[in-house]
């Protein structure tokens, strides 16, 4: 009884005193504010840009997965219908790169073999705890479906990989940590990993950070979400049949409870 | 049920099924010439939609099953492949989550037009109690398979409200670490959790299927309700249910259907949290746990009392109390449309309850508790003073004599003759 006096006031006093402060935008669980970019696979029609997401696997496989897995994708992923568009052949040759560990073999001993199209992307630490030590105890998180796992998705990733820039002189930074104006809090573990001409680029694109932001971006977004292009395709001819149906449907119950008004009416005609 | 029977079988089959089960006189009696009131509005539609929404969970949800993995390690990377590798995969499973928030909104809807015209009153307690039963198990049912998905919201959602059990230590210390490990299967939320949550999951449709079917039955004894609350006093009030409300309610249903598809292919993702496509990792808490939009008016309640075991009263309350609103109401009025006072206080709770899931997302400190209280306070004085007082304070508008006058308006002499029904062919145009 004592519990329940004391919890009614307890409630009643905190009603009347609010606090003053609204919540910090950070405290609320939102991180800083993520300017949207335009995307070639915006809906309602949009599709991806090949060529952008082939330099974006390029960009990826140059440098993010230096330290980022992508354990969901395999390499047969990228030349299926609505992603990059490898040929067959170009496939198995970016498959092969990658030395994939397998077995055990007949002697039960696990061995290296060149990578085949059925295989997953290779991931650059065997565990966990290996890529900590080698990243000073910071985890490179997998970049599977990190697209959709960041509020803003392709376009907190485009302005995170371009939002490397000097602290201000009062922020204090901890040991080995960048100041970044899209991560939640600004101090990242991870390096500025794009620097202007580090990867080349053979279609005329200019090998630019923005350029290499952006098309990495749109490439983990296929990655993340790889049948987006199927889904506006068939959710365009379901509209289009929901919408003439919808009409249909409107113009049979308008037609039906007709028959009701005329019944209503009829003593007046 | 309600009504005399009026099925005559015409063939053999139909003679033969009558004399052993009649499914085929139910199905004229109670879908075909079902006398439904013949004012019902576009609100009365959300039965059928919620039917529809049932059946699609369950289609979907059933081969969804046939993919998924539910152990701890499996869960993420499964649904994942279901996304990717499965025909038609992403399909089903974006419908399924899409879905689930259609089917709320639904059930939402259909919840609050009972509210204002009043369909809960004699003689509807029993369907009224019925339907709040089925919020119930769509809320636990919800929930699990927002778990299944195992990404870092499902497992911190599962964190906290398993662990709102613990508050029955406040009464007998240990019950509710017990039955908090009892229900977790071990000392933390793991792989033995998931699995009971995925196996509840898969039956609690079955449990709801049932209870919409009693829901229907009860329905069906007195019959629908009404825009004016005015009981059925003649046939002239009613219309068969076919043509007429199939026809209504299959058009509402595809305007329903397109903002689902509209979610479902353009932004199926707009409703969730993007923390759920981090795979689950106990050792890292999310900044911000947030439930499913459903579940945050009720969430906000919960973190508004300052006290956990209160908090968790509160949050069980929030949907109870529901159950008891057929005798908290003592207006003998049922439409809220000839309830001037009661109105804007009904108006208020809807605004209220938008505030309460805005509130709920937030972070439960200054004014979003300071308002969080004020609203939940509102929530609960709303069913537990205004309800009750306002039936003996208000002075009620003029009723209308019947369905039938409040249609055509008061004067008016609708023709004798009955609705015309399915069977006679009507030739449109003819004169």
């Amino acid at each position: 009884m004592m519990s329940t006096l004391r919890t009614v006031t307890a409630f009643l006093i905190a009603l009347s005193i609010p606090s003053l402060a609204l919540a910090e935008e950070a405290g609320n669980g939102h991180g800083p504010v993520i300017e949207a970019q335009e995307w070639s696979f915006a809906p309602p029609f949009g599709h991806y840009d090949k060529a952008q997401l082939q330099r974006g696997y390029r960009v990826y496989k140059e440098v993010c997965a230096n330290c980022h897995s992508m354990r969901l994708l395999s390499y047969r992923n990228l030349g299926e219908p609505g992603g990059p568009g490898f040929s067959p052949e170009a496939v198995e040759t970016l498959a092969a790169q990658a030395q994939i560990t397998d077995g055990p073999n007949d002697k039960g001993e696990m061995f290296q073999r060149p990578g085949r199209p059925s295989d997953r992307f290779r991931s650059p630490y065997p565990n966990d705890q290996a890529a900590r030590v080698a990243n000073n105890g910071a985890l490179p998180p997998d970049l599977s479906v990190m697209a959709k796992a960041r509020e803003g998705g392709p376009d907190y990733i485009y302005a995170l990989l371009t939002g490397y820039e000097q602290p201000p002189a009062d922020m204090e930074m901890s040991k080995g940590m960048q100041y970044n104006t899209a991560f939640p809090g600004h101090q990242i573990a991870m390096p500025n990993p794009l620097v202007d001409g580090v990867i080349p680029y053979t279609d005329g694109t200019k090998p630019t950070v923005d350029n290499y932001a952006k098309d990495v971006s749109a490439f983990l977004m296929w990655a993340a979400e790889p049948k987006l292009e199927e889904r506006y395709k068939v959710g365009a001819r379901i509209m289009i049949f929901l919408l003439v149906f919808a009409v249909i449907m409107y113009l049979s119950k308008r037609a039906v409870w007709a028959r009701l008004h005329r019944r209503d009416h009829a003593h007046e005609a | 049920m309600s009504h005399p029977s009026t099925y005559e079988p015409s063939t053999g089959i139909e003679r033969w099924f009558d004399a052993r089960m009649p499914i085929p006189r139910v199905m004229h009696d109670q879908f075909l010439v079902f006398p439904t009131p013949r004012n019902l509005n576009y609100w009365w539609t959300f039965g059928g939609i919620l039917t529809f929404m049932l059946a699609a969970q369950m289609a979907t949800g059933i081969v969804l099953a046939m993919h998924y993995v539910p152990t701890a390690d499996g869960a993420f990377d499964s649904v994942e492949k279901i996304m990717r590798d499965v025909n038609w995969g992403w399909l089903l499973r974006y419908a399924h989550t899409v879905g689930a928030s259609m089917f709320f909104l639904a059930a939402f809807i259909h919840t609050f037009r009972g509210l204002y015209y009043g369909s809960y009153k004699a003689p509807r307690e029993i369907l009224w109690i019925l339907g709040v039963l089925i919020l119930l198990l769509m809320i636990a049912t919800a929930f699990m398979g927002y778990s299944l998905v195992w990404g870092q919201m499902s497992f911190w959602a599962v964190t906290v409200i398993t662990n709102l059990f613990s508050s029955l230590d406040a009464l007998i210390p240990g019950l509710g670490t017990s039955l908090v490990q009892w229900i977790w299967g071990g000392f933390s939320v793991g792989g033995p959790t998931l699995n009971r949550l995925y196996a509840l999951h898969y039956l609690l449709p079955f449990v709801i299927a049932g209870v919409v079917i009693l829901h229907i039955w009860a329905l069906h004894v007195p019959g629908s309700n009404n825009p004016t609350g005015v009981d059925v006093k003649s046939a002239k009030d009613t219309i068969p249910f076919h043509p007429y409300y199939t026809i209504k309610d299959g058009f509402a249903l595809v305007l329903f259907l397109i903002l689902f598809a509209g979610l479902l292919f353009y932004a199926p993702n707009f409703l969730g949290h993007p923390d759920n496509y981090i795979p689950a990792n106990p050792l890292q808490t999310p900044p911000h746990i947030v439930p499913e939009w459903y579940f945050l008016p009720f969430y906000a309640i919960l973190r508004a009392i300052p006290s956990k075991l209160f908090g968790v009263i509160g949050l069980i309350g929030s949907v109870g109390i529901l159950f008891f609103v057929p005798w908290l109401d003592t207006s003998r009025i049922r439409s809220t449309s000839y309830r001037p006072i009661y109105k804007w206080f009904f108006w208020l709770f809807v605004i209220n309850c938008l505030v309460l899931g805005y509130l709920g997302a937030q972070a439960p400190e200054g004014w979003y508790l300071f308002f969080g209280r004020v609203c939940t306070l509102y929530y609960f004085g709303f069913f537990l003073v205004i309800m009750p007082l306002l039936g003996f304070i208000e002075r009620p508008k003029k009723l209308p004599g019947s369905i039938t006058q409040s249609v055509l308006g008061p004067g008016s002499h609708p023709a004798e003759a009955p609705p015309p029904v399915a069977r006679e062919p009507v030739r449109e145009g003819a004169v």
